[in-house]
């Protein structure tokens, strides 16, 4: 083996075991009997029965769940027409200015966003009445936004690889705007949206900064139960947690990538 | 779509509307917002903060100052706070790209069946919750944590290591939460990279030393810029790392941020604090803009 290679063979090994290593100590010690995160004494599954009984921590799974499901449908949704208005409109007024606003939130520190938001709403609530305090609403409205900056991405780059002589075709044997979108474009965008979909559902359900400054007294979102706990420092139960949020991402992108493969399959088959 | 022109005209314009409307409220506003309170000074009651315009005598006047801007500017404890974020984020975002690189360098140049799952394996952590990520290195670097017990059963350190609660340990943070920015743009460039004027190098002579350093590296230089954006401006503004990992000598912007607005709730002052971060990001977010047009059609 060439210098080289011997070289770029290290740096994937080290890249790895440094992605790697610390999640797989968080797994490991899940099971740990006592309450050392270091020092394996012996398995036991007690860390997990905890996590049921812990009702405050089953709360915000339930309230993240909804956040995450009512924002992410919304944001593919406005994300969709966003990717349609960048890629297909030729006269949309300010272009730059609304491709700078989609990228803002992509980029802009979390903090930023966060505290903006809250200004926002303060700002709102005293002008216009609304969104009469804040909670899941704000939190939800926080989210869209995320979104719809990450789901337009993900949508657009479909988008342009897109093969428009399938509408054309379609408005040639007098298919309307809309049907033509229906039955020829939206099938064809289906697994862009999913995938885009699944990236605002995570980012909702992991969001910590941002759900902080825009949420209100009773509404805490999973991942400002889980900081609340981990700043008062390390515990098995908080690995145990963690597991389980490893091994549903595990299970849910799997899943996504094998309808995801299935789709690409069937349609080269069709083709 | 020519049958019904009228009808497609009012689809276009609610398409291109909905999110031009929304983006126009939720994140053009706040940013107008958040400078206008960043003017005002702080009052007790709801909101904390005083009126930017009033009306007295029945005309209006201007009450804005920039009385928060001159506390940021004058107070050592807020100055360090700035340039300690951008040193943290810097030397994290040049430790990044020195693991970054290699990897995504590694994964261009593997076979292509290979490719796909170097990626799927880089891009997996990212899909796991942040927190968790960061969470994971307390349990790691604590002094009674992984490695220090590791070392004092090997008997390599009498005592612990202070590992946690320190700038090294904000630097394992960040650049373990973001590694994967970094790899996916430069592997993008890399990927594409034409290889003859490589071979072209080497045919003249080049090491493959001088070959890299001389024409892949400059070729993949506009990823390598879109990376380390990638990576510096969230990391100037951490907040979940520093809080979590770092030590209680220095504050990051964010942290910052979050305690002037929690717990001493002086909004106009931590809206200046956003402002100013903001106008320290905006430069390269900017860059980026100018970059991305090129770096995702190349």
């Amino acid at each position: 083996m060439s210098r080289r290679s011997t070289f770029l063979l290290s740096a994937l090994v080290v890249g790895y075991a440094f992605l790697y290593i610390p999640i797989a100590l968080v797994i490991g010690f899940s099971f740990n009997e006592s309450r050392s995160v270091a020092v394996w004494s012996g398995f036991s599954t007690k860390w997990y029965a905890a996590l049921w009984e812990n009702d405050a921590l089953l709360g915000a799974v339930g309230l993240s769940l909804r956040i995450a499901t009512v924002a992410a449908t919304v944001a593919v949704v406005i994300g969709t027409a966003a990717a349609f208005a960048l890629d297909r409109f030729r006269r949309l007024p300010a272009k730059p200015a609304f491709a700078l606003l989609l990228a803002t939130p992509l980029i802009l520190p979390e903090t930023i966003t966060g505290f903006s938001l809250l200004l926002l709403f303060v700002w709102l609530e005293e002008a216009v009445g609304w969104p009469g305090g804040r909670g899941a609403t704000t939190i939800t409205l926080a989210h869209v936004t995320l979104g719809i900056a990450f789901a337009t991405v993900v949508i657009l780059a479909r988008l342009r690889q897109l093969d428009r002589t399938l509408e054309a075709a379609a408005a040639d044997l007098g298919a309307t705007g809309w049907v033509t979108f229906r039955t020829v474009t939206l099938p064809l965008l289906a697994p862009a949206m999913l995938a885009a979909w699944l990236l605002a559902f995570t980012l909702s359900l992991d969001d910590l900064v941002i759900a902080s400054f825009v949420s209100g007294p009773g509404s805490s979102t999973l991942p400002m139960v889980v900081f609340s706990s981990v700043r008062l420092g390390v515990s098995p139960q908080v690995n145990a947690l963690a597991t389980l949020l490893v091994v549903a991402v595990t299970v849910v992108l799997g899943l996504a990538a094998w309808l995801l493969a299935r789709h690409e399959r069937r349609r080269r088959q069709a083709a | 779509m020519s049958a019904r022109p009228s009808n497609a005209n009012a689809g276009s314009f609610f398409v291109a509307g909905l999110p031009y409307g929304w983006l126009l409220a939720f994140v053009a506003a706040p940013l107008f917002v958040i400078a206008a309170i960043s003017l005002t000074d702080p009052a007790e009651g709801v909101p904390p903060y005083t009126a930017l315009v009033s009306r007295g005598d029945g005309t209006w006047r201007w009450t804005g100052d920039l009385d928060n801007y001159w506390t940021l500017g004058g107070d050592w404890h807020y100055v360090a706070a700035y340039l300690g974020s951008l040193r943290v984020a810097f030397v994290a975002t040049l430790l990044t790209l020195l693991l970054g690189y290699p990897m995504a360098y590694a994964i261009a140049r593997a076979r292509r069946e290979w490719r796909v799952l170097l990626l799927t394996a880089v891009m997996l952590p990212f899909w796991t919750s942040f927190l968790i990520r960061v969470y994971a290195w307390i349990g790691i670097l604590n002094s009674n944590g992984f490695i220090n017990t590791a070392l004092l059963d090997l008997g390599l350190i009498e005592e612990p290591l202070a590992l946690l609660y320190t700038e090294f340990a904000v630097y394992i943070g960040i650049i373990y939460a973001y590694l994967p920015f970094m790899v996916m743009p430069i592997f993008a460039v890399l990927e594409r990279l034409d290889r003859a004027p490589v071979e072209a190098a080497m045919d003249l002579g080049a090491r493959p030393i001088t070959a890299f350093l001389t024409v892949t590296l400059p070729l993949s230089l506009h990823g390598v810029l879109a990376g380390c954006l990638l990576v510096f401006v969230p990391a100037v503004g951490e907040f979940v790392v520093p809080e979590l990992l770092g030590g209680s000598d220095f504050l990051m912007i964010g942290q910052l941020l979050w305690t002037e607005s929690f717990q001493n709730r002086d909004w106009p002052l931590a809206a200046a604090i956003a402002v100013a971060l903001l106008l320290v990001v905006a430069v390269p977010i900017l860059v980026l803009q100018k970059l991305s047009p090129r770096a995702t059609r190349a």
